[in-house]
Formats: C-alpha cells, structure tokens, sequence
C-alpha cells in the first residue's frame, strides 16, 4: 500500500512528536520506530525526516543536543519541550475529530472497500 | 586473507563515505552539522543493512537511496533554514565544529587582545604624556604602531600556536621597533620622525606577518594568504572606521543636548582607544568571516581597474596631446608614490583571487594596460626629477620619495614583464604570484632601513 505524499506530510509532525514525549532520541530511531509502528506501511524519504526536525526545533517544540554515548557516534538527540506537549495534545485533538469523522462514513458506506488500488494511483 | 579482504571492504565504504560527504558539504543549503547528521544516520543505516546480509557497497547504495535525492533534501533545508542563503556576518555560526573547545576562546582571547591594544595608548598618558596635547605629540606619532600591533601579533601568535623561536624573533623586532623610534634625539619637527612615523607601521606590519604565517614565512602561499588579509584587514578597518565616526557624532551631539561636553571624552577616550582595538578586531573579523563573505579587495579590484587605466590612459593621452611637462614640485612624487601603491594594489588583488589556472583574458589585459601606462608615466616623473634633484640636494624626504618610487617601479616593471609574458601564454601565472610574495621582503628590508639607518645618516635633520 502506498500513502500518498500529503497524507505522510500531514501525519509526520504529531509522530515524531508523540515518539520524543516518550524520552528523548535521534533521527535514526525516529524513523525505525515510526516504522515500527506503521508496521512498515509509512515509508518516508529518509533525509526529509531532518528538515522536519530543524523545524520543529526552530518553533521551540524540541530541543537539541550533540552527544556521544558510551562507545558510539556523536549523536543529535531530540528532546520535546513543554511547549511541544501542549502542540502534541493539540494535534492529537485534532486528529481525534478527523478519525472519528472517517469512522463516521466508513461505517455509513459499506460499499468503500480497499480491495484493489485505484487505476490512477497504480502507476505512483 | 579473510582479514585482510575486511579491512579492503571497510576502506572502500569509508571512502564512499568521505566522497558522499564532500558531496553534501559542497551545498550551501546544508551546513557542517548537517551534513554530520545525515552521515550518523547514513552509517546507522548501513550497519543495519550489512547485519541483515547486505555487502558494504549494496548496503551503501540502499542507503543513499532512501536518504532521499540531493536536491531535494537541500530543497528542504533550504526553505527550513533560508537564513543561510543569505551569507551570515554574525559570529561563526558553527559551534559544534571540531575545533569548538578552541574557537569558544577565540573571541575571550581577541576580546582581551584588543583591550590591551586600548588600553596600551593610554598608558604613556600616566606618565605625563598629554595624548591631546601639542607638545608630546611626536612621541604618540613615532610609537602610534607600537600601541596595537604587538597586541595583533601576540593574538595571532597564540592563535597560529607558533614556537618559541618565533615568539623570540617577533619580540625582539618589536623591541628594536620601540628602541630605534625613541633612541635617536630627534626634533618634533624633523623631517626624520615623519619619515619614521610613516615606516614603522610598515615594518611592524610586516612583523606581524611573520605571526600571521605561523612563522612560516618562506612559504609564498602563507605570504600570499597574509597580502590577501592586509586588504581585507584594510577595508574592514574603514568600515569599523566609519560605524566609529558614527557613533562618535551621536556621542558629541547626545550629550550635549543635555548640556555637558563629551569633547574630552571622545578626544583622549573613545577615539584612540577605539581605533587601537579596531585594528585587532577587523583582524578578527577578516579571519572569522575569510570563508563566509566574499572577500571584498578582489571585488574593488574589478571595479576600479578599468576605472584607474582609463584615467592613466587619458592622462598619458593628454600629456603627449597638449605637450606639457609635468610640473615637478615638491609633492609630486609623493601623489606618483601614491599612484604607484594604487596600481600595485589593483594588480597584487587581481592576483591573490585570480584562479591560478585559469587562462588569459580581457581582464588581464586590462591590468597589463594599467600597469603599463602607470609605469610610462612613472618614468615620466622620474625623468623630469632628475634634472632638478641636484638643485635641491638630498634630503631624508626626498631620498624616501625617491627610493619608494623606485622600489615599486622595479616591482611593476618586472611585474609588467611577467604579465606579457603569461598573456601570450609563455610563462605560468604563478611566477608572478612568485615575484609578488619575494618582493615583501624589499619592502621590510626598506621600512627598517628608513626607520633605522635613516637618521644615522641624515644626521638626524
């Protein structure tokens, strides 16, 4: 299956969010987990997850710090701010109201099923 | 064997490595750290694919893939960080550079430079030497070098971490800089102290760039790197200069809207001080900011070389035209002097951001032009002397004058001569680069003998 572009783009910010308000991590983790949990349906282009992250930085969501753990690489770890939680819950909120509003057609329409990808989403 | 192959393998995927780095460091869009970033994460990303049974190179090809297109990342980064594009004048920006730990001192360290380069012109003033006053105004005129410059030096001594040897060589030259400008009994208004006002700071300058190379001053690329920062340093100065004359009028005016005088303050505080400590921070500001603004000399350069062999041209146009000789009086050689200066400027300029490789064209010949015809008219100057130096005999003045235009007209002549000869494609460009870098020693070994020799034998008028 393939997620379209702006879908990714839509759902990346409360993601990677939601992974640093369980402690604070880097780029690389980020993306195995958001992998993870997607159970390997959410690909994203790997080196755009960073501009996201300088963004996020720059709007005070996450801060960032260089470190080199015991026996490894000098990492950049991301940690979410207060300032991030209040924007996470936010977007969760609003999340809530665009699901249960899909949950809301998609038990009035019976007749949407994904079985076979549309002819013109085929050749993306 | 199976080692061996291993440590092949490990080479060859750090030299991919090294070449996709280089790679992303050429884009203006993604700074050091990023590139440092997204190599952590092509490297994770690789261990993971070789642990899954992939070879070094496939798992580095995978990698690299799903890092995204080249364009397309930097896209990203540049509309994140569009701050970038446009070049950053603060501080250098980089604090997570390697060399942190020293480049954090750097500015403590040049901070405590120029302060003891401000404080130092106010020193003398403790021992009754009035700096505003008329009568001591010798003394700060032949020492005026002697306030800031051993400062810059000693900053970047520390910062080129040079030897003792050196620190030896460059203490002792300011030492017999201070001597030979305050030993010989020399009148106020002898021709001797101008002379000597005018060339310490000249040989003293080039001491300083005896600790600008490090110490490593037979190497011309180093000597080239030190020409390239004097013209840098020079216009960094201005414009420290200019914001300095700004801020001096606001001062004046501010206080005296409220009816006190700030005049003695600006005269024996804010003006010498500020302009000794401005001579340590444009230094700063040049090599902080060498890789991250344009360099401007080599700009001013295009501009005003068709400007200045225009002018040339026109005047030598007009001297065969209207068939006047020149006027030689008394400070005329000094303007041929200055002149002199100007076009060997435009010329070492041209040179020290000219690509070494690159083959002859318009503009070179542009120069050649300029060149040529400052020369002719130099010629033409010194002609007309000639004939009337007996009559008004050797004196320091005019021996300096003279010595001066000769010493650079020996330099643009050869210059001139090596020019033509890499504009009809005989002789490499760097000969000239060559030429340029030996000569500095012509002129440190003629400011010492003008600061040093010339009162001796001049009898100190």
């Amino acid at each position: 299956m393939h997620i379209t572009k702006d879908l990714v783009a839509a759902s990346a910010t409360p993601l990677v969010l939601g992974i640093l308000a369980d402690g604070e991590s880097y780029g690389y983790a980020i993306l195995k987990q958001v992998n993870d949990l997607s159970g390997g349906q959410l690909e994203w282009t790997d080196g755009l997850l960073y501009p996201l992250l300088h963004r996020l930085e720059r709007l005070g969501h996450v801060e960032s710090a260089w470190d080199t753990p015991p026996g490894g690489r000098r990492r950049k770890y991301y940690r979410i701010t207060d300032q991030g939680r209040v924007e996470l819950a936010e977007q969760r909120r609003q999340w809530a109201t665009v699901v249960d509003a899909l949950r809301g057609i998609w038990s009035t329409t019976q007749s949407i099923r994904p079985i076979a990808a549309p002819a013109w989403e085929a050749g993306r | 064997m199976t080692v061996d192959r291993d440590r092949d393998r490990d080479h060859d995927l750090e030299g991919q490595i090294a070449e996709w780095r280089a790679y992303m460091h050429r884009r203006r869009e993604l700074h050091h750290t990023d590139a440092e970033e997204l190599e952590d994460h092509l490297r994770s990303r690789i261990s993971e694919l070789t642990e899954g049974g992939l070879r070094d190179d496939e798992a580095f090809l995978i990698a690299v893939k799903r890092m995204g297109s080249l364009d397309e990342l930097s896209r990203e980064f540049a509309r994140e960080h569009s701050e970038r594009l446009w070049k950053q004048l603060v501080l250098p920006a980089e604090p997570d550079a390697p060399t942190a730990a020293r480049s954090r001192r750097e500015l403590p360290v040049m901070v405590l430079c120029a302060a003891v380069a401000a404080l130092a012109i106010k020193v003398p003033g403790w021992f009754g030497l009035d700096l505003s006053g008329e009568d001591d105004a010798g003394f700060y005129a032949r020492n005026i070098s002697l306030f800031a410059l051993p400062a810059l030096a000693a900053y970047f001594a520390w910062q080129r971490r040079v030897g003792l040897r050196v620190i030896a060589v460059l203490a002792s030259l300011f030492v017999l800089g201070a001597v030979a400008a305050n030993v010989y009994p020399l009148a106020d208004d002898s021709q001797s102290i101008v002379l000597a006002a005018i060339h310490l700071p000249i040989a003293l300058w080039l001491v300083v760039g005896v600790a600008y190379v490090g110490g490593d001053w037979r190497s011309d690329r180093r000597r080239m790197d030190f020409i390239r920062f004097t013209g840098e340093w020079l216009i960094y100065f201005a414009l420290l200069g200019l914001g300095g004359g700004v801020l001096t009028v606001f001062t004046a005016g501010t206080f005296k809207a409220i009816g006190l005088d700030a005049g003695e303050f600006i005269g024996s505080w804010l003006l010498p001080c500020g302009a000794m400590a401005a001579v340590i921070v444009s230094a700063w500001l040049v090599e902080a900011k060498q890789s991250v603004i344009e360099n401007m000399a080599p700009v001013l350069t295009r501009v005003f070389t068709p400007l200045f062999a225009a002018t040339l041209l026109a005047f030598l146009v007009a001297v065969i035209w209207t068939n006047n000789g020149i006027d030689v009086e008394r400070d005329v050689l000094i303007l041929f002097d200055l002149l002199l200066v100007i076009v060997l400027g435009l010329l070492l300029y041209a040179i020290s951001a000219r690509d070494l490789t690159a083959r002859p064209g318009l503009f070179d010949r542009l120069q050649l032009a300029l060149v040529v015809s400052a020369l002719i008219i130099d010629v033409l100057v010194l002609v007309a002397i000639t004939g009337r130096i007996t009559e008004w005999g050797f004196s320091p003045n005019k021996t300096a004058a003279l010595g001066e235009n000769l010493i650079l007209l020996t330099n643009l002549a050869w210059s001139a001569w090596l020019f033509l000869g890499f504009i009809r494609g005989r002789m490499p460009f760097a000969s000239l680069e060559r030429w340029q870098t030996r000569y500095l020693t012509v002129y440190a070994v003629w400011a010492w003998a003008v600061v040093l020799a010339f009162p001796l034998v001049f009898d100190f008028a």
